[in-house]
């Protein structure tokens, strides 16, 4: 889950972490008032998504009357898909150099990794190789007052600056820690004569730990309400252009299903893993969702593992004799009881197939009539 | 021959009196898994299918010696089911358990480094070694002792892949799941250096997805194999941006792209199926 910057600042400050003076504000008063106390600010479009400088979701503004035409000219806009209801009000910097700070996950290293530049200001990926900084972190140890020495070498700080790096290094690997992220990140970290400041912050926390930072962090949402449905049903369920709706259980064989499909000319409307060892309960959830997207028709691809063959075919003939299916549904049910899930879909009139060649075939050839 | 586990392997299986845990413990006995003992909090002197079950693992090791340990714990359990099995000893720990906090994962993988543990997993089918020993939740009938190795992101996509071999009559030296979280206890890289060095693979079969390099990284391990490498890649569909089901499947920023992981493998020699069912009749030209 993504959090906005106003959010993510807020946890920076909460955890010892400088951010500029601001104001969150929704219409174009409250960013004159923010203006007059302050001076002369920047309104930042709060937005999930980067890029809003190029794109016009950030404005500057020395007097309470710019920043009121300024916040009106950018609230109730259309951003990067995103519709503009907030704005950030914050002191506009002095800046004598931009920095780059973020710790996120190594994935082959199984570790946090912190990486650094004194180059920052830019889109990260863009920077190269010889410009970054990057430090692999041990859990066990975390990091120690060595780790900032060795890192404000790397990084060309000194004195008070570095002082201050050093409680920002560690106190951002705090915020990782403790609050789940899967990235924090400063960019740019800002030299403000004697200072540092994070200019701006992004904080993305890892949906599996929300049960444990729930409560800590503030709520985001940028699923559709289908997604969101589907989620709260512990299946993961992504929207698409197609007009055959598909469900799998395991998210390769799902991806492996929209390939075939698309393979032999069919184009799927969603992509949704009903999970592994998905039960008779969820698995009829899961066909209603795919029945009210109103789709030509459903192909299923089951290959019981955890999932049990019969679970799924009691599920799907609940569901036909409680509400009907009224979209053609195409089966490819094999694995973990599957004998029995057969006969159960038999039983109900449903026809299932051994192959997914067979299934994706005949789906193809009712969604294309 | 196979990797990982064989004939040998004294298996415990934590969370045994649970559902999922006492359906697949079952299942792993019926395949003819060497299942000596099962760990459930509070449940100790209870049995399942004449497992014997105890409240910890310490003493599941102490009466039994298990050395191998197959994890079927919620996910917010799941951390400390994990350092409990390290720290009692055990070796191999496979995670069946999805949806643990990445945080979790980072910290399971350092203990595992210190003790020297081989972890599988977490979100893994698990792993086995064809009419020697299962450790997972994959339907036991569509597996043969063969000499063809399998690694995999993803147990059903898998299977699927050996139902063909089996189909075709190609059997398998051992099938292991990685597991679909970001951070995983075994990469592509650690489990092909264990088939390159095992007497009895002859040739493998990777199954990767969009997302992330550990495909790339394979194919540069690849280029040094000497045994031959079919691989099989799903999310040439998938947009960029979206998450597919996997903590890992998505094309973040132009990376981790189907057609950067195809170039890849071709590079180093492996050839790539267009579909699961053509990766029997790859193998039979590369083994020529």
């Amino acid at each position: 889950m993504k959090l906005f910057e106003f959010m993510a600042k807020e946890l920076f400050a909460r955890n010892g972490i400088p951010i500029p003076q601001g104001r969150v504000v929704r219409v174009p008063s409250e960013a004159a008032a923010a203006c007059q106390t302050i001076g002369s600010v920047v309104l930042k479009s709060q937005i999930l998504s980067g890029g809003r400088g190029k794109a016009g979701g950030i404005k500057f503004a020395d007097t309470p009357d710019e920043a009121a035409t300024a916040a009106g000219e950018i609230l109730g806009t259309e951003l990067k898909g995103f519709t503009v209801d907030t704005l950030l009000v914050e002191q506009k910097l002095q800046i004598d150099q931009e920095l780059y700070l973020a710790i996120t996950i190594d994935k082959a290293a199984q570790c946090p990794v912190l990486i650094a530049s004194a180059f920052g200001g830019m889109d990260i990926e863009d920077l190269a190789e010889d410009k970054l900084v990057k430090h692999n972190i041990d859990v066990g140890i975390g990091i120690m007052p060595y780790l900032t020495r060795e890192l404000n070498r790397k990084l060309g700080l000194s004195g008070v600056l570095a002082q201050q790096a050093a409680e920002i290094f560690t106190n951002l690997y705090k915020v990782f820690r403790e609050y789940d992220a899967e990235l924090v990140e400063i960019n740019p970290l800002v030299v403000s004569g004697e200072k540092l400041v994070a200019a701006d912050g992004k904080v993305t926390i890892d949906d599996e730990a929300m049960f444990r930072v729930g409560e800590l962090v503030p709520h985001t949402e940028e699923r559709t309400d289908l997604e969101i449905k589907a989620a709260e049903l512990g299946i993961s369920y992504v929207q698409l252009e197609g007009d055959i709706a598909v469900m799998a259980n395991g998210a390769g064989i799902t991806m492996a299903t929209l390939d075939i499909l698309q393979h032999y000319g069919g184009h799927p409307a969603n992509f949704m893993d009903a999970g592994g060892g998905a039960g008779i309960e969820a698995t009829a959830k899961a066909l209603e969702i795919l029945l009210a997207t109103q789709p030509k028709a459903i192909l299923v691809n089951i290959f019981g593992g955890i999932t049990r063959c019969d679970d799924v075919a009691t599920a799907f003939a609940q569901v036909k004799q409680s509400r009907g299916i009224d979209v053609p549904l195409v089966i490819r049910l094999v694995g973990t009881n599957q004998a029995e899930g057969v006969r159960i879909l038999q039983e109900n009139g449903i026809d299932s197939f051994r192959t997914i060649k067979e299934a994706v075939e005949k789906v193809v050839q009712i969604a294309n009539a | 021959m196979a990797i990982i586990i064989d004939g040998q392997t004294r298996v415990l299986v934590q969370g045994a009196t649970g559902n999922q845990g006492s359906f697949h413990l079952k299942q792993m006995l019926a395949y003819g898994s060497n299942v000596v003992a099962g760990v459930s909090p509070g449940k100790g002197g209870q049995s399942v299918e004449a497992v014997p079950v105890f409240d910890t693992v310490f003493a599941a090791v102490e009466a039994q010696h298990p050395n191998a340990s197959i994890i079927f714990i919620p996910a917010r359990l799941a951390k400390e089911a994990a350092f409990e099995a390290m720290e009692a000893g055990i070796e191999t720990v496979v995670i069946i358990t999805e949806h643990i906090p990445v945080h979790d994962a980072m910290d399971i993988m350092h203990l595992a480094k210190a003790r020297g543990t081989t972890i599988i997993g977490p979100n893994t089918f698990g792993i086995i070694s064809p009419g020697l020993c299962k450790m997972g939740i994959m339907p036991n009938s569509i597996f043969l002792p063969g000499t063809t190795g399998v690694l995999a992101r993803s147990g059903t996509l898998s299977y699927e892949i050996v139902f063909n071999l089996t189909a075709a009559g190609i059997g398998q030296s051992s099938v292991v799941g990685l597991g679909g979280d970001r951070v995983a206890g075994l990469s592509f890289v650690d489990i092909l250096q264990r088939f390159e060095a095992d007497e009895g693979t002859t040739q493998v079969v990777l199954v990767g997805e969009i997302g992330g390099n550990a495909e790339e990284e394979a194919a540069e391990y690849i280029k040094s194999m000497r045994k031959p490498v079919v691989a099989y890649l799903a999310g040439k569909s998938a947009p960029p941006g979206k998450r597919m089901g996997h903590a890992g499947a998505i094309i973040e920023r132009g990376k981790g792209t189907f057609a950067s992981k195809v170039t890849a493998l071709n590079a180093a020699g492996a050839q790539v199926a267009a579909l699961p069912w053509e990766v029997p009749n790859l193998l039979a030209q590369v083994s020529r």
